[in-house]
């Protein structure tokens, strides 16, 4: 495997990541960035399969507009990491700031711990095989999964008594799935947000997701292989249809 | 329903005498205005919208039509209007929407603003004899050039220049995207920008195949909802354009309903057959000025710095700071949509009374970034409401760098602006899906049209400098004594830092 490592310390982002799409046009599978401290933008706009561990806390915007990379960050990430993402994956040993995942339309997002306000926003599919997933494993803040159109925002909650306790989930969602730890208290739910049974057949539809999110950290799937979750969907496909009409 | 109907808005009539029975009314007719029973053409003029589609295929024009053929009782408050929305909130209790642009009779600047022309003491120009430079450059201009000497001796230029658009005429058609308008309506504009060599927006619709050929003349839009967005869209354009809000109806997201995202509306936006497609009010990765120098850095690190950047806002009441802040978060051009600008789809107290006049907008901001001398950081593009080559020259004058027309080009392909825009059912196969209406508009005849109509401004642009003794676009462009004001107050007259006409 071809191996390139970059040192980032004190770089600006854009010669960073003119060397990381150097490298991955000259060939490398693996980037491997070092001291990495508050980069934005890294991994924007980059196509290929190159994996890209990068060493440190990110900026904002971590793999926007990405289109197959993976990244893998040792340190927590800023905000919206995996913004309007294609394809690829990202994997946050840590926790993330808000918007994650927003408008992403493939590809997956995996963070350890805990991410902040908006996660999964505006979330949104538009073929069955690039559905986008957000797995989050810890909690998140409030109006997770906003808008949300498509894909799947995944809570488990790991350590903590509640998956969730903030407000405003799923408000204003009119396609794809949020699915939570344990149960949900009804006043967590935003408007537009309806609560669902989590079956047997939903368990068989994300175990590969929670298998894939628990091999990134080393969890043991087990744990999480049950019908102990809470499914909230929009509880229509059309939110607006009656708010409006014609002069 | 203690209501009842209320009045048809129009009343439609067939010269009996005219009428030679071919019924191309009732082929035309989206609506269903119009039926045949027996050997005789039916009418019924409730369905009318007065989209004129039957007027202008009727080969005897027998067809008439009147608006608001029974009258009310006249009343300076209770118009017909305000009586009649209230009747449809208290059948619905809901938002009322329209289509089109502002509809109320406010008074309109561009025509309180009176331009200026050559006599006796300096002549003006004739175009026919003397080159008039049009050309104009979207985007950041260095604040001065630096050269160096080569070992050769040649004079090279040293000063790194961001990119820009460049345009043959000031005059570039606005974002309307493919989901509220049709491909061929698309189509038939992109064909003639390229054929001027000016551009056109995408909307927020993603950019579908088939414009693909004219992606260079192409400006794609990244809206709230990030609709069709992927690296591949964003490396198409020749520019990015972020909107943040929409002159029609600032400061709200759009709806576009599930019924008009058909298969390809589907594929081009990226989501999925017969799903509303809902455009957040913000864009949820935008909270601060802060935040938009984020998005906007990200477009461009995402496309290398090789592209402009516009941010497209509406005119609201603190534009002017609002434009300062876009000309320092490296943003290569603002455009600031009036709020006569038009829409598919908007709330009609929002299209009828929210934001404010381009023309009072694009001075206003103008003269800020003048004062703070960030002017050449940004240039000006000035939409909504824009008629004609006079409202372009006081645009100009006002401080624009170009303008962005809408309702115009629509008109050029055939729109009446009857404001059913959002029905789906557009006669002129303009701002539908539906395949059969869609294929009444030819691309390459709406090319024609469309580019005339740019081609007749840019001629009427050309004299109107000339008459004015300015033979160069940069010498109109903020250029404010060449403009009178006529019947506008003090407040306004200072706002456009024009002077009433005779002084």
């Amino acid at each position: 495997m071809k191996t390139v490592r970059i040192d980032a310390k004190g770089m600006h982002y854009t010669p960073l990541n003119q060397k990381i799409r150097a490298a991955v046009a000259d060939g490398a599978e693996e980037i491997i960035l070092d001291n990495v401290l508050g980069q934005r933008f890294i991994g924007d706009g980059l196509r290929g399969n190159v994996r890209i561990i990068i060493n440190g806390v990110p900026g904002g915007d971590l793999g926007m507009f990405m289109s197959g990379p993976t990244c893998i960050v040792n340190g927590n990430a800023e905000h919206a990491p995996g913004n309007t993402m294609d394809s690829g994956m990202l994997v946050i040993h840590g926790s993330a700031g808000d918007a994650v995942a927003h408008s992403m339309r493939g590809g997956k997002v995996f963070v350890k711990n805990n991410i902040g306000y908006r996660g999964g926003i505006h979330m949104k599919q538009y073929e069955v095989e690039v559905r986008p997933v957000l797995v989050v494993g810890g909690t998140a803040h409030s109006f997770l999964g906003e808008y949300m159109a498509g894909g799947l925002v995944l809570v488990l909650g790991i350590g903590k008594e509640k998956a969730m306790t903030d407000r405003g989930i799923g408000s204003g969602i009119h396609g794809g799935e949020i699915i939570i730890r344990g149960e949900v208290d009804d006043y967590l739910l935003g408007l537009g947000a309806k609560k669902f049974k989590f079956t047997e057949a939903d368990l068989e539809r994300i175990a590969p997701i929670i298998k894939t999110f628990c091999e990134q950290f080393g969890y043991d799937p087990a744990e999480f292989l049950d019908t102990n979750y809470t499914r909230i969907g929009p509880a229509s496909s059309r939110p607006f249809a009656s708010k409006y009409v014609w002069e | 329903m203690t209501l009842g109907s209320v009045p048809p808005k129009f009343k439609v009539s067939i010269d009996r005498d005219q009428c030679m029975d071919c019924g191309r009314c009732i082929e035309n007719c989206s609506y269903g205005v119009y039926r045949r029973e027996g050997d005789k053409i039916l009418i019924e003029s409730r369905k009318c919208t007065a989209c004129l589609r039957c007027v202008s295929m009727c080969p005897r024009d027998a067809i008439n039509i009147t608006e608001k053929p029974v009258d009310y009782r006249s009343h300076p408050v209770w118009t017909r209007e305000a009586r009649e929305d209230i009747i449809n909130q208290a059948r619905s209790g809901k938002i009322i929407l329209s289509g089109m642009g502002n509809a109320r009779d406010l008074p309109i600047i561009y025509d309180h603003l009176l331009l200026d022309a050559c006599q006796v003491t300096n002549p003006s120009i004739d175009p026919l004899r003397e080159p008039m430079e049009l050309r104009t450059y979207i985007g950041k201009k260095p604040s001065k050039l630096k050269f160096k000497k080569t070992e050769s001796g040649d004079v090279e230029l040293d000063t790194k220049l961001a990119p820009n658009l460049k345009l043959n005429t000031p005059i570039m058609i606005g974002h309307m995207s493919f989901g509220a308008i049709s491909l061929n309506s698309q189509l038939s504009m992109a064909k003639a920008v390229k054929e001027i060599g000016t551009f056109m927006g995408t909307g927020e619709g993603g950019l579908h195949k088939k414009l693909y050929p004219y992606q260079d003349n192409m400006i794609v839009q990244v809206a709230s909802g990030r609709f069709g967005v992927n690296i591949d869209y964003l490396e198409r354009g020749a520019a990015i354009e972020i909107k943040i809000g929409q002159g029609a109806k600032p400061g709200i997201g759009g709806h576009l309903p599930g019924e008009k995202v058909n298969e390809e509306v589907s594929k081009t936006r990226m989501i999925p057959l017969g799903s509303d497609a809902i455009s957040p009010a913000p864009h949820h990765d935008i909270y601060s000025i802060e935040d938009l120098v984020q998005l906007i850095r990200s477009l461009k690190e995402a496309t290398e710095w090789k592209k402009p950047v516009f941010v497209k806002i509406a005119a609201v009441h603190n534009v002017a700071p609002i434009a300062a802040g876009i000309a320092r978060s490296s943003a290569d051009a603002v455009v600031i949509d009036g709020f006569r600008g038009g829409t598919g789809a908007a709330p009609k107290v929002f299209r009828d009374h929210v934001g404010i006049p381009i023309e009072a907008a694009v001075a206003s901001v103008d003269q800020k970034l003048r004062e703070q001398g960030v002017r050449n950081e940004i240039s000006i593009i000035a939409s909504g409401g824009i008629r004609n080559s006079a409202d372009l020259a006081k645009s100009i004058a006002l401080g624009a760098d170009a303008v962005y027309i809408g309702t115009a080009a629509l008109i050029s392909l055939g729109c009446r602006v009857c404001g059913n825009c959002y029905r789906n059912l557009c006669p002129w196969g303009i701002a539908t899906q539906r395949p059969d209406l869609v294929s009444r508009l030819d691309p390459e005849a709406g090319a024609v049209q469309v580019s005339n109509l740019i081609r007749g401004w840019t001629l009427e642009l050309s004299e109107l400098m000339g008459a004015a003794g300015i033979n160069s676009i940069e010498s109109l462009r903020g250029n404010r004594d060449r403009l009178r004001g006529y019947m506008l107050d003090e407040g306004m007259l200072k706002i456009l830092d024009v002077l009433p006409a005779g002084a």
